[in-house]
């Protein structure tokens, strides 16, 4: 965990004593919508179809056991009982009046957790690897470096006005698990032949209505350099962006103009400028960092426990365990995810009853820590192994053991029409319905890993693009059509998926998706080569002609 | 922000009313015939054609604190006089999400 300091405690404080002074001559008329809505946005105040929308960030997806009970405590008090757990490692409450935003502020400020920079065209919420400090083989904690971005950009007058909002996701291990390639900066931590650490740096990554998979420019920054590195891209971008067109605004357009040699050398030359400035990082500062971040009193623990083996009779268990348990950096231990994509449930979504009942559990078996990922499921990063089997019961009656996570039934989905302002066609009930489709289990095991990802709009918030098969929900003539892409990823291989035809109606999704996933079985190979594998081997083509033979 | 009554001319297709979400709280609320808002689209002032549209319009964005966000949805009007929403959107806003059980209050 992080401990915030007296400064950034201050800031969450005071900012919330702007907001309420703000919502007040709101409400009172004094400010008009046109005057308020840069200040609500700046505090993750969105407006959609049935009421507010209030975006919490959770930076670099750790939270601590009583910010979590604070966003179960909002979802209850403020709002209608539930969350919902976005792309980018944010919480978001559907119902919120804005009479009592400020109060909701107030009482998450208490815990250190805010809404700044959670919408806006400014730097959002710098998003990280949800098993950040405990995967095996990491480099070192991505979060060390996300902090101290955070540090550095939160409420920065130069990145407060930007063309277009942007964002930043690092990663520490070969597996990418922050989708740092589809993000306007990804960050890849390394470390060179000195042994030294530094950065990857990536840029022009995007999704929405261009997509684009970043491209590298540079292959290693120094991590002193880190600051003055992300500023001078920051700066170019500042200057040469497009701030005329909204959509041709986002840095994946400048970069993918400009190319990416051209737009290096604006940021090399910018960077020379600033590099050996008070940006350079002193070793003192990542080390006051560093300390800030706790970790667990890990215990000397045998790898396989008796409780686990015993538990292994049951098949129940083992199919959640194989799912959803990862190895642990420390023997003994193991990373657990908790699904949040129930049969049936919108992704994403947990009640505050869950929340609460799993900041019990985090504290009995995590060290009161939760993570939350960008698939949209949260983490418990620190499990002994003999604790698992307890876990799983424990979980299972709050309804948070669907043993699905990486299957095809843990779906990405934007909330899409049923919330979204933006939105053109409905996501959530298209993913209910595939998870009550491909609920059997075995079957879900039987495919093997599947991620399906959908959008309600080209904006892209389910990261249809990416992925590996991608629904995109569209308005045609009044109705919602949705077009289905193979082959996207969202990892170090990043790929954007393949459109494989026409759209096809809401009804029709279900059944298009089952014929795909007919057809891989039949194409494949042997039971080990996975979707991606078969997509990659035979293009999209024998899909095609599935779909559309008899449509 | 553009104000809606710049962004583009105002067509109707046929009967439509003015909504927005009301500002304290930001509940869907729609323009009534009396100048003010309500909660329940039976109340709703139908308009018919472009002038109608858009008079609705520049008195419904004028009430900038009652409401936000004001803009034309289309309707259907029953032989009964009864309202029904035009698109999809509407109905969702109206009657609210389509997916079940967490939505509930």
């Amino acid at each position: 965990m992080y401990a915030y300091d007296e400064i950034d405690r201050t800031l969450v404080n005071e900012r919330v004593s702007e907001f309420r002074d703000q919502v007040k001559r709101r409400l009172s008329g004094e400010l008009t919508e046109d005057e308020f809505k840069i200040l609500r946005l700046q505090n993750g105040v969105y407006l959609q179809l049935h009421a507010y929308m209030f975006r919490v960030a959770i930076p670099y997806g750790t939270l601590a056991t009583n910010q979590l009970r604070a966003l179960a405590h909002v979802a209850r008090k403020y709002d209608r009982g539930y969350g919902h757990f976005t792309t980018r490692q944010n919480i978001q409450f559907n119902w919120i009046k804005l009479a009592e935003l400020p109060d909701a502020l107030e009482d998450l400020a208490k815990v250190g957790i805010h809404a700044m920079q959670t919408s806006g065209n400014n730097m959002r919420n710098v998003t990280s690897d949800q098993w950040a400090g405990v995967a095996p083989g990491e480099i070192e904690d991505p979060r060390i470096w996300s902090e101290l971005i955070r540090q550095h950009t939160t409420l920065h007058p130069e990145f407060s006005f930007l063309p277009r909002k942007f964002k930043i996701a690092i990663t520490a291990s070969d597996h990418d698990r922050a989708a740092i390639k589809i993000h306007d900066i990804g960050l890849r931590l390394i470390k060179n032949e000195k042994g030294e650490t530094g950065f990857e740096v990536l840029v022009g990554g995007g999704l929405g209505r261009t997509p684009f998979i970043a491209k590298t420019i540079k292959h290693f920054v120094h991590g002193r350099d880190i600051l003055s590195y992300i500023e001078a891209i920051l700066r170019v971008y500042n200057q040469y962006g497009r701030r005329d067109n909204i959509y041709k605004a986002r840095i994946k357009i400048l970069v993918h103009e400009l190319g990416i040699e051209k737009f290096s050398r604006e940021v090399e030359a910018e960077w020379q400028h600033i590099r050996n400035s008070s940006l350079q990082i002193d070793d003192e500062v990542i080390e006051d960092i560093r300390s800030r971040f706790t970790y667990p009193a890990y215990e000397k623990l045998p790898h396989m426990p008796d409780e686990l083996r015993q538990a292994a009779a049951d098949p129940d268990f083992e199919a959640w365990r194989k799912n959803s348990v990862a190895p642990h950096k420390v023997p003994g231990y193991s990373i657990v995810t908790i699904s949040l994509k129930p049969t049936g449930g919108p992704p994403g979504d947990a009640t505050a009853e869950q929340m609460d009942a799993l900041a019990d559990l985090a504290d009995k078996f995590s060290f009161g820590e939760i993570r939350v990922g960008h698939e949209q499921n949260l983490a418990l990063p620190h499990v002994a192994k003999r604790d698992l089997p307890a876990l799983w019961k424990a979980l299972d009656k709050l309804g948070l053991a669907t043993p699905n996570v990486n299957l095809i039934t843990d779906i990405i989905a934007c909330p899409g029409l049923d919330y979204c302002s933006l939105a053109n066609a409905r996501s959530i009930p298209i993913a209910q319905e595939l998870t009550r489709r491909f609920a059997n289990h075995e079957l879900a095991n039987l495919i093997g890993r599947l991620h399906i990802n959908i959008s309600g709009c080209i904006n892209a918030c389910g990261h249809h693009h990416v992925g590996h098969i991608g629904i995109l929900g569209v308005e045609k003539n009044g109705e919602e059509v949705y077009q289905i892409t193979i082959g996207g990823r969202a990892d170090e291989n990043a790929a954007l998926g393949t459109l494989i035809g026409p759209g096809v109606k809401f009804d029709e999704v279900a059944d298009v998706i089952e014929d795909i996933v007919e057809a891989y079985l039949a194409l494949r190979e042997r039971p080990e080569e996975l979707f991606m594998d078969t997509v990659k081997r035979l293009g999209v083509e024998p899909f095609k002609e599935r779909v559309y033979a008899t449509r | 922000m553009t104000s809606p009554l710049e962004q583009k001319k105002i067509k109707i297709a046929g009967p439509s009313i003015v909504t927005a979400n009301r500002t304290w709280d930001g509940i869907v609320v729609y323009r009534t015939a009396t100048k003010s808002w309500s909660a329940d689209l039976s109340e709703a002032a139908i308009v018919r054609n472009s002038d109608e549209a858009k008079a609705l319009l520049a008195e419904s964005v004028a009430d900038d604190v009652g409401a936000i966000g004001p803009y034309i949805a289309p309707v259907q009007v029953g032989a009964d006089g009864k309202i029904e929403p035009g698109n999809l959107r509407e109905q969702i806003r109206r009657t609210g999400v389509t997916i079940g059980q967490s939505a509930q209050v």
